[in-house]
């Protein structure tokens, strides 16, 4: 088997808070094949924004610790030099950012903005790099490229943005794009373009995609494995088509079932009481327990460890120790 | 038939841009540009559409927070375009609003009790000790405890404030409640949440509902008709069911097959739109979807659609089915 492109080891950020350190990631693990795209799902303040900010070593080194080892293509790059990192980054792996308006300078054009990482990584000259984003432009749709290269942030739309954005991730064709909510600013009619886009990049170029969002929705249409990820652990991981199917941890039947489908309407929606815990709020047990339906006594004092299925999903649940387990997913749409 | 609760009329929205040196009036941007629809009593009415299409301005016109240009608004018979500044205020204490940011809509400085009271000081509930009993009552209401009436704003998390601007909206007995994404800053299992207390609340107070949203899968949930808008013109609107099943406009049909839908075994024909809104200083003659539609034909350039009835309820503004 192919190794995996990349591999995050108990990685676990911290944030130091006047409460002392707070562990924002709990010692989670992953990994992401080539050519993959993976989707990681969760609610604000789960964790999964900053465990891609701590892949690109862009959390604030005074305010916090990352702990555990991220592999990519072999180096750890929790340990890498902020030179070498500064190679990588832009390069080898990029990153989309979840808000067109603000993550654009808006003091340059775009064609400065586009053709930066080029000249600083690959050393091409004006000319080459300008030819270069123009094509990048064109394929991203964007139609008078010539003229945009000229132009400043402000005189785009979000759609077009975005669209740039990607552009400037895809130029130096990383071979690992991490998405931060790519389309939860736009449209749903741009949405459907730019995750289009995605897609074709994906199967045109074989760059793997983290795909980090929390509409269900994009996670189906896009990716083909998923980890779902609560209180900066990871709850349940597993090929998209399985956990949809048959989703194992209360957490995740919860959110699949508190979705309105648009295509039948249901007279009441499922709900999770409660609300997401503030992080280190919580030292025992698992962090789910107080809102979670199926709580026993055990789950208040120990926290579960990942239990391994035959099909490669895994769950972070006392219901399926052993491998047992009822079928909480029927259960739960039958009573609605 | 029964006198609908609201009757929208032809209503206008034109902002005006200034430039040159005199500051003249240059131009205008069409927020809203001539729409009508009705809401019965009771019910709730969807009304959605992208960014910019207007459905905002059209809520903030119903309360006149902002002035009209053009049109009216019947509210139990009386058109509140032509009402005083005085008397708009008293009839606030039937109309009243849920906005979208629930980190911006409630004064940071004063406690959630402060909050909750200021609406029955302004609609004359003289009693303190009223006021009072009122506050708790709303709190628990909303599903808080009244407790939370002595803390501020920023001791809540995002769906907490929004029940407590749902709470606040509910203070003085409106009939009417405006939601404009009262849920779209939420995460998915708070959303579910408040959208159920939302239902449970219009079935105990009877409340008829105006919920603007973009979120699609939530407005086919809590609506009974909706309303498509794009570029500041009503394009379709229908009982909900009718419209999420058989969608007539074009545009309806692309944006409904947009949504990415939460199910790996469900594959859909998707119609992907070229290209991007217009811009409402400038929309295009006739049609205003013409630019983008896949199945535009000639006289869609130059001639604007009326939205005619198709079927039972069911009102299009498309000249395919002329």
């Amino acid at each position: 088997m192919e190794s995996p492109i990349i591999e995050v080891n108990s990685l676990q950020t911290s944030f130091q808070t006047d409460d002392g350190e707070v562990p924002v990631v709990n010692s989670i693990s992953f990994h992401i094949n080539r050519g993959e795209v993976l989707g990681i799902v969760g609610e604000s303040g789960c964790g999964k924004s900053v465990t891609s900010l701590s892949i690109m070593g862009l959390v604030p080194a005074n305010t916090s610790k990352v702990q555990g080892q991220i592999r990519f293509k072999g180096e750890n790059l929790a340990t890498a030099s902020e030179a070498r990192m500064r190679k990588i980054r832009g390069n080898e792996i990029a990153m989309i950012f979840q808000e067109p308006m603000t993550s654009l300078n808006p003091l340059f054009t775009i064609g400065e903005q586009l053709t930066e990482s080029l000249r600083i990584h690959r050393k091409w000259n004006k000319k080459q790099a300008r030819a270069r984003a123009i094509e990048m432009m064109k394929l991203v749709g964007l139609g008078r490229a010539e003229s945009l290269m000229d132009e400043y942030p402000h005189q785009l739309s979000g759609g077009m943005r975005q669209r740039v954005m990607i552009a400037m991730a895809m130029i130096c064709e990383p071979e690992l794009l991490i998405a931060d909510e790519p389309t939860t600013a736009l449209d749903v009619t741009i949405q459907a373009q730019i995750l289009e886009l995605m897609k074709k990049l994906n199967q045109e170029t074989k760059t793997a995609i983290m795909m980090i969002t929390h509409d269900l929705g994009v996670v189906a249409e896009m990716c083909q494995r998923m980890v779902v990820m609560y209180a900066g652990k990871i709850v349940e991981e597993g090929d998209v088509s399985a956990i949809f199917q048959n989703p194992k941890h209360p957490y995740t039947v919860g959110l699949i079932q508190s979705v309105p489908d648009m295509r039948e309407k249901k007279e009441r929606l499922y709900s999770i009481p409660g609300q997401v815990p503030k992080p280190g709020s919580q030292k025992l047990g698992c962090p789910f327990a107080p809102r979670c339906s199926h709580v026993m006594d055990r789950c208040l004092s120990e926290a579960p460890p990942l239990q391994l299925f035959n099909n490669g999903q895994k769950v972070r649940c006392w219901l399926y120790e052993d491998g047992k387990g009822a079928d909480i997913y029927d259960a739960a749409i039958s009573s609605s | 038939m029964t006198q609908p609760l609201v009757q929208v009329e032809n209503l206008k929205m034109h902002f005006p841009i200034k430039g040159g040196i005199l500051g003249k009036t240059i131009g205008s941007v069409k927020a809203v540009d001539g729409i009508s629809f009705s809401i019965k009593k009771g019910e709730t009415l969807g009304l959605v559409g992208e960014s910019g299409c207007g459905k905002s301005t059209t809520g903030r016109m119903i309360l006149r927070l902002l002035e009209p240009s053009e049109g009216s608004i019947y509210f139990e018979g009386k058109d509140l375009t032509k009402l005083s500044t005085n008397e708009m205020r008293k009839t606030r204490s039937e109309i009243q609003m849920v906005f979208q940011d629930p980190f911006a809509s409630l004064n940071p400085r004063h406690t959630i009790g402060k909050i909750l009271e200021e609406p029955l000081i302004v609609h004359g509930v003289k009693s303190k000790q009223e006021r009072k009993q009122r506050v708790q009552k709303l709190l628990e209401v909303v599903g808080l405890s009244s407790y939370h009436a002595s803390r501020y704003p920023h001791q809540f998390s995002g769906g907490q404030r929004q029940r407590i601007g749902i709470a606040r909206a509910l203070a003085i007995n409106p009939k009417l409640i405006i939601a404009d994404e009262p849920v779209s800053a939420l995460d998915v299992s708070i959303q579910s949440q408040v959208l159920n207390l939302l239902q449970d609340l219009q079935k105990e107070y009877g409340l008829t509902y105006l919920f603007i949203a973009h979120d699609l899968g939530v407005v086919r949930h809590i609506s009974d008709r909706v309303g498509v808008m794009y570029l500041g013109q009503l394009v379709e609107i229908s009982e909900s069911e009718d419209l999420y099943q058989n969608p007539l406009h074009p545009y309806t049909q692309a944006l409904l097959s947009a949504v990415p839908i939460p199910d790996v075994t469900y594959k859909q024909e998707r119609v992907i739109l070229q290209g991007e809104v217009p811009s409402p200083v400038n929309p295009p003659k006739g049609c205003p979807f013409h630019t983008r539609c896949p199945k535009a034909m000639e006289q869609c350039s130059h001639k604007r659609p009326e939205l005619k009835e198709q079927k039972q309820g069911h009102h299009v503004a498309c000249h395919l089915y002329d």
